[in-house]
């Protein structure tokens, strides 16, 4: 244990690496599954299947494949594009944006399963109701649809941002000093790997811990004037 | 033979003059690619299968709350349901090795300084603890008319759980089930951190040996793809086989509502 306290520092700065990995991501593919689940529900059959192509598509492919490809394809296909275009020279990808773009791509997907499913669930008259009092179609999103679809969302919402919290891991793998990086850089140079790494599950319990609380006030908040059975 | 050697002369053409990506190193490594496959598939099928064997009696006591034991299990399946995976494969691998006790016991040598093994051991004590949960949820929702009846029949728990419980749980599951074997598809490529040769482990090293960009991930993706395409067609079978009796019938409202949509 008092290893774990003489390294700290490293610990809550690789900690801070994370937490602002999953806000990022998190803020990503919420506006990703907002568009995503528009574009399901479009009336438009092309635009509904890109919708279906994408969701179909993440859930085929393993995230770490796809943070690999978009950490080094990405960057040499931007760079071979500078050179093509002749715009720009060589271009690097920081492991942090690679990890935002990858996971936001995903979770992105999944969120728009959530918010498509969140939608269907509010009673189709209300949205009549309101387009029959003369609302705008921004108006109706902003004071019918999204207070709703919260509520409706809301468990589906906490399982994708637990699992996005634990994805963020994989990051460590493109070389991103996260928390499990530096908790695994830390434990090989003290021979004291398992000991960090409990560390590391520990961490990671707390975090997903503190998020439920918060998303439970969240719930309350938002199902204000709901009777529950 | 004379059409292969023009196919060949084509990817040849192809690669060099028209796209980015050079197929013929595909081609001629698209072997090893499949032996990649072969551990991936192996890796999680085996996980998958003993990791099931181990949560069906855990579900059983998480369902009716066996005294300590069902919030020790629970315990177990907190930690490794809300843990990251690679965490818990670091802490097999590389931790393990921190203790003296582990190393010089008989366990070390072939076992427990493998990462196959290490990733077979982290992989399943995962898979059990997510199948644990849902199963739990399946066999909790058990109708009760279900288990008056066998009981009216004159069976005994161990019977009611074998004919009536259980094989009902299993199809309430198979749904939450398709999506688990893709989880623990998707979390198989973490072998490929501690040096296996799984597909996307044949995807880095092709990618490394001829320093290139795309190729070994995009025909790893490829390939995962299939596989997760191969999952989802074997899942909508087993569910048109077994989850029969909850189809709508032909020609009741539902179904007709449901050829609408």
């Amino acid at each position: 244990m008092d290893i774990i306290f003489e390294y700290r520092q490293i610990l809550i700065e690789g900690t801070i690496v994370t937490i602002s990995l999953a806000i990022l991501s998190l803020l990503l593919s919420v506006t990703l599954g907002l568009f995503g689940a528009f574009a399901k529900l479009s009336p438009s059959r092309g635009i509904r299947r890109m919708g279906n192509v994408y969701t179909t598509f993440v859930r085929s492919v393993p995230d770490l494949v796809l943070m690999m490809l978009i950490f080094f394809g990405g960057q040499a296909l931007i760079t071979q594009l500078g050179g093509v275009t002749g715009l720009w020279g060589y271009v690097e990808i920081n492991q942090f944006l690679a990890g935002v773009l990858t996971l936001g791509f995903i979770f992105g997907a999944y969120m728009s399963e959530t918010f498509r499913g969140a939608i269907l669930a509010i009673p189709r008259g209300q949205i009549e109701a309101a387009m029959a009092v003369g609302m705008k179609p921004g108006q109706i999103f902003r004071i019918v649809t999204w207070p709703q679809m919260v509520r409706f969302a809301l468990p589906s919402f906490t399982n994708n941002w637990l699992v996005l919290v634990k994805s963020t891991a994989l990051v460590s793998v493109i070389g991103l000093h996260d928390l499990v990086w530096n908790a695994f850089s830390a434990g090989r140079s003290t021979h004291k790997v398992f000991t960090f790494m409990l560390a590391v599950l520990v961490i990671y319990l707390i975090i997903t811990g503190v998020s439920d609380l918060i998303l439970r006030w969240i719930d309350r908040k938002y199902s204000a004037g709901v009777r529950r059975a | 033979m004379e059409n292969e050697r023009s196919f060949l002369e084509y990817l040849q053409h192809v690669s060099e003059n028209v796209s980015p990506i050079n197929f013929v190193l595909i081609y001629d490594n698209i072997g090893r690619f499949f032996e990649g496959a072969l551990v991936t598939l192996q890796l999680t099928f085996l996980a998958l299968l003993v990791g099931g064997l181990i949560a069906v009696p855990l579900a059983i006591a998480r369902a009716y709350r066996k005294p300590y034991l069902s919030p020790a299990i629970r315990l177990y399946t907190y930690v490794f349901c809300g843990t990251p995976l690679l965490v818990q494969v670091y802490l097999f691998y590389f931790g393990l090795g921190q203790f003296e006790a582990v190393r010089e016991s008989f366990l070390w040598d072939p076992i427990l300084s493998s990462p196959w093994w290490c990733v077979m051991i982290a992989f399943t004590l995962n898979t059990a603890a997510y199948t644990t949960e849902f199963l739990r949820g399946a066999i909790e929702t058990t109708p009760h008319g279900e288990v008056e009846a066998a009981k009216a029949c004159g069976m005994s728990p161990t019977t009611r759980m074998r004919l009536v419980v259980l094989p009902n749980a299993f199809r309430r599951a198979l749904p939450a089930y398709s999506n688990e074997v893709i989880f623990t598809l998707h979390g198989s490529v973490i072998a490929s951190t501690v040096t296996l040769q799984d597909l996307l482990g044949v995807g880095r090293w092709l990618n490394g040996r001829y320093y290139l960009a795309y190729e070994g991930f995009l025909t790893a993706m490829v390939f995962y793809m299939a596989i997760v395409f191969l999952i989802s067609i074997a899942f909508k079978m087993a569910e048109k086989r077994f989850l029969r009796h909850l189809r709508p019938r032909e020609g009741s409202n539902l179904a007709k509502a449901q050829a609408a949509l």
